[in-house]
């Protein structure tokens, strides 16, 4: 067995790295990187704990070689506040609404979920709950989260309307 | 959590690929999406020498209609399916498979070739290809060579797939113009669950107004997918009624062999597959005959 290069940025900073053919995404962030937000849960795909973003779509770490990242960006937690330490308005929203108990799952739910709003920012709840079931809770339930979602969907509009004075849907204030 | 050591091959190319199969054969395996073969690696249940990584190959990616057929490259995920425009028309019920396949971030990885190399019964995107009259294409550097959905699967977890061999492509016809699919995929909750019952349908009008053709296939409730073909024979050249699809239905729930597990028992899934070859003949009729 021997080492492969990989060249990738991580939340937007090149790096280069040498990977062993069997290691994991998830292993490279956590153990290498020391970006420990992303969290091991299942281990076995089931739970979309460790979901990070590769070139803008969500993959869960524990199944993605660290080979297949060279030459695409990879996004995680670490990498969505502004760089002067204000929140995604996702975090806010899972702050605002409570959906956060033990928190384990949070920083996975946030990154599913911000897949979802990168591609439709106005999603109904029944495609918020279609598109966050491959993630999982295991103790407060996904009503808080669902409620998160979408008020950071509106708060995120809101913002854009402000910034832009146009609204992703189309209509204008 | 590692993987045990493999060594790695990445291709750029298809003949690169092929002939990376062959040298290290029969202790290689191919490398798509990784969904499957990343779990079993890890959980101890399989082992392998070499991985051939299919990342970088060039042209696997490819869902195109190529004379009246309809051809998905080896490396087409189950977020692609959704994504094509094509496949609404030409594999409705592949699309509709594909909606149901775990979550957002699995169908990013997954691909439809490995769902069927895989060679599970509950694997969600045969039963669809199988409905459309699908084949695997398979390549080795000895030549290539199609298989009929029905003539790949051999048990649960076997196929006719040589070690050498690659799935390139799946291809099935486009459906003809007086077509309709149906499919219905029961688990024990919405997303990210393995299938209890699993019916994919396609049933063709001909110019008497009648059902000229009809594919029925059952995941789930038998070692591999298999054809309801007792029951097909019962709906060709009838213009279809309720108790006609009734006797059909039976007929299904007769040729499958379900077995019981912490999913459901195996008459729970016989009675199901009645249920629900049902509903799907019925969906796909009534879609045909404009109701």
């Amino acid at each position: 067995m021997e080492k492969h290069r990989v060249t990738f940025t991580i939340n937007g900073q090149p790096r280069e790295l040498w990977v062993w053919p069997n290691q994991l995404l998830l292993n490279v962030l956590r153990d290498k990187l020391e970006l420990t937000g992303t969290k091991y849960g299942c281990g076995i795909g089931e739970c979309g704990l460790c979901t990070v973003h590769i070139d803008g779509q969500p993959y869960m770490s524990c199944l993605e070689l660290a080979i297949a990242i060279d030459g695409r960006e990879v996004e995680t937690i670490e990498g969505i506040a502004e760089p002067d330490g204000t929140l995604h308005p996702l975090q806010e929203a899972f702050l605002d609404h409570a959906a956060v108990q033990c928190g384990y799952c949070t920083p996975g739910l946030i990154m599913t979920a911000k897949a979802l709003l990168d591609e439709n920012p106005t999603p109904a709840e029944e495609e918020v709950r279609d598109w966050m079931r491959g993630t999982l809770c295991r103790c407060t339930g996904y009503a808080g989260v669902v409620r998160a979602v979408l008020g950071a969907a509106e708060s995120m509009q809101k913002e854009y309307v402000h910034s832009n004075g146009k609204r992703h849907d189309g209509l204008d204030e | 959590m590692m993987s045990p050591e493999f060594n790695l091959v990445l291709p750029e190319s298809l003949p690169e690929a092929l002939a990376a199969l062959a040298d290290h054969a029969p202790d290689v395996a191919p490398w798509a999406g990784g969904t499957n073969l990343q779990v079993d690696l890890r959980g101890g249940s399989y082992r392998v020498g070499t991985v051939v990584g299919l990342d970088r190959v060039a042209g696997l990616d490819e869902i195109r209609r190529e004379n009246g057929s309809v051809h998905l490259g080896a490396r087409v995920t189950l977020a692609d399916v959704l994504r094509e425009p094509l496949l609404k028309e030409a594999g409705p019920s592949l699309v509709e498979s594909a909606w149901h396949f775990a979550g957002a971030p699995i169908r990013n990885l997954a691909t439809v070739a490995g769902n069927v190399a895989y060679g599970s019964p509950a694997g969600d995107a045969v039963p669809p290809l199988m409905a459309l009259g699908a084949e695997v294409v398979l390549e080795s550097k000895g030549g290539t060579r199609a298989v009929p959905m029905e003539g790949f699967f051999m048990h649960v977890r076997k196929t006719v797939r040589q070690p050498d061999e690659l799935i390139t492509a799946l291809r099935w016809p486009v459906p003809p113009t007086h077509s309709a699919e149906a499919f219905y995929k029961l688990g024990l909750r919405k997303g990210d669950a393995i299938s209890v019952v699993c019916v994919a349908v396609q049933l063709v009008r001909g110019e008497d107004g009648g059902c000229s053709q009809a594919r029925i296939a059952l995941g789930a409730v038998a070692p591999i997918v298999i054809r309801a073909h007792e029951a097909e024979i019962k709906l060709v050249g009838e213009a279809l009624t309720p108790s006609l699809i009734g006797e059909a239905a039976r007929e299904a729930a007769e040729e499958c062999s379900p077995i019981g597990d912490i999913r459901g028992s195996a008459a729970y899934r016989r009675r199901m597959v009645e249920v629900l070859v049902s509903r799907t003949v019925t969906q796909a009729w009534n879609e045909l005959v404009g109701v």
